[in-house]
């Protein structure tokens, strides 16, 4: 189980909330010309790093907001919360 | 508003009570707390200013407004119509960014107080709710069981009103009666 701090409500149990996946995927400009292969790498494709990762988790049964977090995938540890938009501290990267 | 709790809904023991509360007025209020034309508008109808963190809670005499998220809460009233109240609330709001909806009908709330009221939430219940950590006055939405319920300390007793969805409410009560049933008198608690 782990401790998540949401950035609005603060410290809560896992099963509070629900994980939304890698963060900071953009939709690729003028998407309608990409081509299948570009499109797959947007829809499909992502980094799974062993170590620290950016993702998005949603408060579902608190505030409902979405948030990001770095959490280490080994360690499970959280270096940091950050709200949605901005970037990620400097020292959690 | 004036629907009656059900009056099968009452367990006690020594150290336990819960309840059905009658239906009550709740009105889900969504704006930007910066903008102080917002905050004014609220306070002219509730005489409360929407608290701004997370946990919070402000009560009056007419309303309570209990902090949901950054820009959302919840004005209950157990003293004024729903309808007349959201009808206020839109008028002052007129021509700011906000909305107002009437959603007391979604809602059933459970008074649960007496000494052995953490014990029963810690059977189910994620937050933490001892004193250094939850007061009077503080409000959170949660999960009791497998549902989301929004938990609202009234009192030191500790008291605590839980709000919950009407279509969870049989599931909410069977889970309070069934967690609760060590302390209860009798075998009502069975």
């Amino acid at each position: 189980m782990l401790r998540i701090a949401c950035p609005w409500c603060g410290p809560r149990a896992e099963i509070e909330f629900s994980y939304g996946g890698e963060a900071h995927i953009a939709l690729p400009e003028a998407a309608d010309a990409l081509d299948d292969a570009a499109w797959a790498q947007y829809l499909f494709m992502r980094t799974n790093p062993k170590g620290r990762h950016l993702e998005r988790w949603v408060h579902t049964h608190g505030c409902r907001r979405w948030f990001n977090v770095v959490r280490d995938t080994a360690s499970e540890r959280i270096a940091a919360v950050y709200q949605p938009g901005a970037e990620p501290p400097e020292d959690a990267r | 508003m004036a629907e009656l709790a059900r009056d099968d809904r009452l367990r006690q023991g020594a150290g336990i009570s819960i309840a059905e509360r009658p239906a009550r007025a709740c009105i889900d209020l969504r704006g930007d707390v910066t903008d102080a034309r917002f905050v004014h508008a609220v306070e002219s109808v509730t005489d409360l200013r929407p608290p701004s963190q997370g946990l919070a809670a402000a009560s009056g005499l007419l309303a309570s407004l209990l902090w949901l998220g950054p820009d959302e809460w919840l004005v209950v009233s157990e003293t004024q119509a729903s309808g007349e109240l959201c009808a206020r609330l839109r008028q002052a709001l007129r021509g700011v960014h906000a909305a107002v909806t009437e959603v007391g009908d979604a809602r059933i709330v459970y008074a649960v107080a007496g000494p052995n009221a953490r014990d029963v939430f810690a059977k189910g219940c994620p937050l933490d709710l001892h004193p250094r950590a939850f007061r009077p006055g503080q409000c959170a939405q949660t999960l009791l069981g497998k549902v989301s319920v929004l938990i609202h300390q009234v009192g030191q007793d500790p008291a605590y009103e839980v709000y919950v969805a009407r279509s969870f409410a049989d599931y909410a009560w069977a889970w309070l009666v069934t967690a609760a049933g060590e302390y209860l008198d009798g075998s009502e608690g069975k």
